[in-house]
């Protein structure tokens, strides 16, 4: 049975959730109503006037081959930031799993990128890879290869996609290695006695029941990926070159701010406020049926 | 079908050693129980078996053969866990057919074998079930089928019973026995509790801080307990310890003297060896439990008939027993 309090009235209840209420108000719908509004119009150059263009802000974007070359962008980033990091978290944490000796210093190593700032992340990386000074680009160049992602789109990409992994590798590690750790050892041994391998164990036992873990880090990760990468992206690349970095996120800040052009600024707002939207649907679809086994 | 040798056998965590070495020669199709208090490595030694855990000196053969070095699923042998460690996001057949699949038997085969244990275990309305849709007796049954379908060489069970009720172990205990019996598989199975020690075993380990004290058939080692500790923790209510000086019959070698709580008799103040007053005594229908605490200080406890008189607490009484039925154990706790 669930033990509930029952408040009689409403203005009890009102008033206790009137400061998240308020907040929400300013920082939320304020703004988000003050972008529907806007993408509505097109102001002069000057900001003097705005003159209504109902849906033309829309129709624009969305025959803007740029715009739509953003979306793709933008889909191949969260696509490789969120399999990178997802991907080098669960290899580390299936490492952690089995260790038994100073697995507690190695977790708190894995933990500190956590503890950095996305746009220091992103300086720091452009230390590493900087076309004339930078360390690991000097290693390459040894090699024979020629680092120079100011110029080249996929490096470019490369360079913004592993900045921005990096900083999430220790969030996704943490509840992978917490994940594990919730599989009974008896299960995993007693697929060792039934002859599995490894491999074969990872596969058909560890991995089905970290799907919930998995899951819930996708979203997770998706949703950084589209929205908190501004910092690492505007250190490192600004968006270039040739646009190739430019994810809808971006292409909000420099179309508005850089480019001056509010009323489409704000209609790729709306558009990013309904992706939210519908990513956020999806979670909580997801943490309903959280446990699916 | 297999024969299971421990020579030897000691395992250290780190720098402590917790088994100090067990030799036992297991026969083809014998049921073994290894029992004994917690802690005293039961576990482990079944683990090492199990190859889960490793050896750390001495050998583990299986008929005949070195497994010291051997993974788990290269040791033909099935275990069945505490927890019963189903996999929660199979099916019961799934479960059951999860070792089979790996060792590529043919799909018909793997029906015919998962119909049969599932027949045998009465699982048939369950196997599109998943685990947490089970009781826990259905899932006990489940880690048993899972455990037969491979028609391993050994079994191994680690306190199988322990998560269910009084009642349901003791049907349980009956169908392993009887399942054991049917396969003619070679049986190794932990617990700590007696009673299932005695009733399924052909031999039994007594295990005591990692060493066997005693091993032998249960009534064998009943009626001749190797050591004071076998004679206290089998048997209940346990054996009455007295100390062999109190009665006057010590000569050096024998320090204590149990006597099991029905081979002494209560008869009146004066008849018997040794004097004393009723503590309190529990009727549990079959029989009497009457506790006696001795004029020296001891406190016995005396088994009889349920339909014997019982003296009221507080009565003096004295303790009789045949000599016959005296053990007579050295310092060490040995007998002697
Ligand atoms: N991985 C380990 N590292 C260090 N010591 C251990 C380890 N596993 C077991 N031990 C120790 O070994 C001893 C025997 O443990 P074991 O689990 O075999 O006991 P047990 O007889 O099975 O007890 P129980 O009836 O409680 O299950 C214990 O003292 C325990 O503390
Ligand atoms: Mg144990």
């Amino acid at each position: 049975m669930e033990k509930r309090v029952k408040f009689k009235g409403i203005l009890l209840p009102l008033l206790l959730v009137l400061p998240q209420l308020l907040v929400t108000a300013v920082f939320f719908f304020y703004p988000a109503g003050q972008a529907i509004w806007q993408s509505l119009f097109i102001p002069d150059p000057f900001g003097l006037s705005m003159r209504y263009v109902g849906l033309g802000n829309f129709e624009f974007l969305l025959s803007d081959p740029y715009y739509r070359a953003s979306f793709v962008t933008t889909a191949v980033f969260s696509l490789l930031v969120t399999l990178v990091s997802m991907g080098v978290a669960l290899y580390l944490a299936v490492l952690a799993d089995r260790l038994i000796k100073g697995s507690g210093t190695y977790r708190t190593l894995l933990i500190w990128p956590y503890a950095v700032a996305p746009a220091v992340a992103g300086v720091l990386w452009l230390f590493m890879f900087n076309t004339r000074v930078g360390v690991v680009t000097w290693y390459l160049g040894l090699l024979g290869y020629d680092w120079n992602h100011v110029l080249n789109e996929s490096e470019a990409m490369g360079l913004v996609v592993i900045a921005s992994a990096w900083g999430r590798i220790s969030y996704n590690f943490l509840f992978f290695l917490a994940g594990l750790q919730a599989i009974p050892r008896s299960v995993i041994e007693a697929a060792a006695i039934d002859g599995a391998h490894f491999w074969t164990r990872f596969r058909t036992i560890v991995f089905p029941l970290l799907s919930p873990t998995t899951f819930f880090l996708l979203v997770v990760n998706i949703v950084y990926a589209f929205f908190e990468t501004f910092g690492v992206i505007h250190t490192i690349t600004s968006g270039g070159p040739q646009q190739a970095t430019t994810t809808l996120v971006y292409k909000v800040f420099a179309d508005g701010f850089v480019g001056q052009d509010l009323g489409s600024s704000a209609a790729q707002s709306v558009i990013l406020l309904v992706v939210v939207g519908a990513l956020t649907i999806v979670q909580f679809k997801f943490i309903e049926r959280r446990v699916h086994y | 079908m297999a024969t299971l040798t421990l020579e030897n056998v000691k395992k250290t965590f780190g720098k402590t050693e917790v088994i100090h070495g067990v030799d036992i020669d297991v026969a083809d199709g014998e049921f073994i129980v290894i029992v004994g208090p917690s802690g005293c490595g039961k576990s482990t030694l079944l683990r090492m078996v199990a190859g889960l855990e490793s050896v750390s000196e001495g050998e583990v053969r299986i008929n005949g053969a070195r497994v010291n070095e051997k993974e788990p699923m290269e040791r033909d042998i099935a275990m069945v866990f505490q927890n019963y460690a189903l996999y929660p996001h199979m099916s019961v057949f799934d479960n059951m057919a999860y070792g089979l699949k790996i060792a590529k038997t043919p799909k018909p085969e793997i029906a015919e074998r998962v119909a049969q244990a599932a027949k045998m275990l009465q699982l048939e309305p369950y196997l599109q079930r998943r685990p947490r849709e089970l009781s826990g007796g259905q899932r006990q049954r489940v880690a048993m089928g899972r455990a037969i379908v491979r028609k391993p060489a050994v079994f191994l069970f680690d306190e199988p019973l322990s998560n269910l009720d009084a009642k349901l172990r003791v049907q349980m205990r009956l169908e392993i026995k009887q399942l054991q019996r049917e396969l003619g598989v070679t049986a190794l199975y932990v617990t700590h509790d007696q009673v299932e020690a005695m009733t399924l075993a052909d031999r039994m380990i007594v295990m005591n801080g990692g060493r066997a004290d005693q091993i032998g058939a249960p009534l064998e080692v009943y009626a001749n307990p190797a050591t004071d500790f076998v004679a206290g923790f089998i048997g209940s209510p346990p054996t009455n310890f007295l100390e062999a000086s109190s009665l006057g019959i010590a000569d050096g070698q024998q320090s204590r003297i149990g006597i099991r709580p029905e081979h002494m008799i209560l008869t009146a103040r004066g008849a018997g060896r040794l004097d004393g007053h009723v503590l309190y005594t529990e009727a549990l229908g079959a029989e009497t439990l009457v506790h006696v605490r001795s004029s020296a200080g001891d406190t016995l406890t005396i088994r009889q008939d349920g339909a014997a008189p019982t003296p009221p607490e507080g009565t003096d009484i004295s303790v009789a027993w045949d000599e016959t039925q005296q053990m007579f154990f050295d310092a060490e706790g040995r007998r002697s």
